[in-house]
């Protein structure tokens, strides 16, 4: 069955959260991959949207993250005070699920302006509440297509921290401040998935099938770590593929 | 009319004054785009307007020309992408020799936070957020703290006391006594911060179907200064369990407010030439507004117990 680099990312994303507990669920592709986890891989995802829900059992797919479906059927519906400072700030999310305008090498991600801060080229919408979710969630997982100007050298502005500037300077940094985050460990695009070495520096793992090694290099500012071991992403299978079409994403939204 | 009601014109008017900061809150949910539409339409100016998620309501507003600063945390349409007119007052390639908007930026979490400071009556909020980011560099009011108990550093925000904060809510009685349910988002403690508190919401109720329900009760009427009966007056945004988010408008508004003029022409079909919510919700049509009706979920209830 054939499939488009978008439905290919999303599935990838997807199985990425099997095995995961709690979910705090960011602004758009992290909203249908963590949609179609629920739905696939792990049944037993608890969903949590800043908009203040845990425990969301959404049954169409939100347009936005506040979506009245996400509290019909809910565990809870509590204050955005509330969620940030007792699931959040308390340590109690496992993975934090985020998209980026600009990553770099170790994970650092923008989200608040391309340019000058006070004369920006481009006003993005800023944090939201991905600058405390990618310090406190256990793990950051990271959905977003790869091109020149999204995986760049230097990020134009740090709206949400990642490894800084190294594994061993962030985790000191972590222990300091008391976060409860370990920082990024997933960025899936639309040509493979990336996890984190040791050293804090995200490398490729697994090319999505169709994507070769010149796209992967061509669509990003460094020269990027390969594993050793890389392997092919599995293909979407006939069910992913009609979650995503059939229930998810009938309009396209996410996939075209 | 009884207690605290009157009319939107009038709340606004009474309320809401030139060079005030304003919030309308509500996060997605129970966006009070009537009472923004009115604020339009009465031309206030120099307004401050704060809100964590500016969304179309202050894209709208700001295009009126209301307002000259900005509070925020996430500027967009939710699910759809920018708002176009509020960029065209931050970029400098579109703001060229016209008057910049001034922006002042924090996180979801800073923005709930410094509206809680404010409510509780405290100098600050600390929070363990902004560590490694630039954010306390575009934005100086947020500053790094030492704990008195121990060595740890954290940040803190600011109190944020609106002057006037406006609220959709599902109902209310006519002290001002009023019960949300669905997201709550920041609405408690945006409605304790303000000095002066507007209510808008879709059905005026007796006090006792307050008393019955207390724990639903999420501003009392201590705090509310009006009582506006408002139905639909949170269109295009949505009322949990009265009618769904418009999306198409969301969609529509995309191509509308690239374009300054088209985005004008609409704050003149939809806003300055209509008198209030009830011709705005007819000038929709019934078949748009009936469409959007959920079906049921209702709570199961709970027996509060009576005690003699």
């Amino acid at each position: 069955m054939s499939f488009s680099k978008s439905e290919m990312m999303i599935v990838a994303a997807a199985r990425e959260l099997a095995g995961q507990r709690v979910c705090f669920v960011g602004v758009g592709l992290p909203n249908i991959a963590v949609n179609l986890a629920q739905r696939t891989v792990a049944p037993e995802l608890e969903l949590v949207y800043e908009a203040g829900v845990f425990g969301a059992r959404p049954a169409r797919l939100p347009l936005s993250i506040g979506d009245p479906t996400i509290v019909t059927g809910a565990t809870a519906a509590v204050s955005m005070f509330e969620l940030f400072a007792f699931y959040l700030q308390r340590g109690l999310v496992d993975v934090g699920f985020l998209g980026a305008a600009q990553i770099d090498r170790f994970g650092n991600i923008n989200t608040t302006v391309i340019g000058d801060y006070a004369a920006p080229k481009t006003r993005l919408p800023g944090s939201g509440g991905a600058c405390e979710i990618a310090i406190h969630a256990r793990q950051v997982f990271v959905i977003m297509r790869q091109s020149q100007r999204s995986f760049v050298d230097r990020i134009d502005f740090r709206t949400s921290p990642g490894n800084l500037g190294g594994a061993e300077q962030a985790a000191s940094i972590r222990r300091a401040g008391g976060w409860h985050g370990n920082g990024p460990s997933v960025v899936v695009t639309d040509l493979g998935i990336w996890h984190f070495d040791e050293t804090g520096e995200m490398r490729l793992d697994s090319l999505h099938p169709g994507a070769t090694l010149d796209d992967v290099r061509s669509t990003i500012a460094w020269e990027p770590r390969i594993s050793s071991d890389l392997t092919t992403t599995p293909e979407p299978t006939a069910e992913e593929l009609r979650l995503v079409r059939e229930e998810l994403d009938p309009g396209g939204v996410y996939t075209k | 009319m009884p207690g605290k009601v009157t009319s939107m014109h009038d709340a606004i008017a009474d309320l809401v004054r030139d060079g005030d900061t304003v919030a309308i809150e509500g996060f997605t949910h129970l966006i009070g785009f009537a009472a923004g539409h009115e604020i339009i339409r009465q031309r206030k100016r120099d307004l401050t307007l704060a809100r964590m998620t500016p969304d179309v309501i202050y894209d709208q507003m700001i295009a009126a020309g209301v307002a000259r600063k900005l509070i925020f945390s996430w500027l967009g349409n939710p699910g759809v992408g920018g708002l176009h007119a509020i960029r065209r007052r931050i970029e400098p390639s579109a703001v060229g020799e016209g008057t910049p908007l001034e922006v002042e930026e924090y996180s979801h979490f800073g923005m709930v936070s410094r509206y809680t400071a404010g409510a509780a009556n405290l100098p600050f909020m600390p929070i363990r957020s902004y560590f490694e980011t630039d954010l306390p560099t575009a934005n100086r009011l947020i500053r790094e703290v030492r704990s008195p108990y121990s060595d740890e550093t954290v940040f803190a925000v600011p109190p944020l006391n609106p002057d006037v904060t406006v609220i959709h809510a599902q109902r209310a009685d006519a002290a001002g006594n009023t019960q949300i349910w669905g997201l709550l988002g920041c609405q408690k403690e945006a409605a304790f911060a303000a000095e002066r508190v507007i209510v808008v919401v879709e059905e005026l109720v007796d006090e006792a179907i307050i008393r019955a329900d207390p724990n639903r009760t999420v501003i009392p009427g201590l705090i509310v200064h009006a009582v506006v009966v408002e139905p639909w007056g949170a269109h295009p945004s949505y009322v949990q369990g009265a009618y769904d988010r418009d999306n198409r408008f969301y969609l529509d508004w995309d191509p509308i407010s690239r374009d300054e003029v088209s985005l004008q022409e609409w704050l003149r079909d939809w806003v300055y030439e209509l008198d209030g919510r009830a011709a705005y919700v007819d000038k929709l049509g019934a078949e748009r507004i009936e469409a959007l009706r959920p079906g049921s979920a209702p709570s199961g209830s709970v027996d509060y117990g009576a005690y003699r």
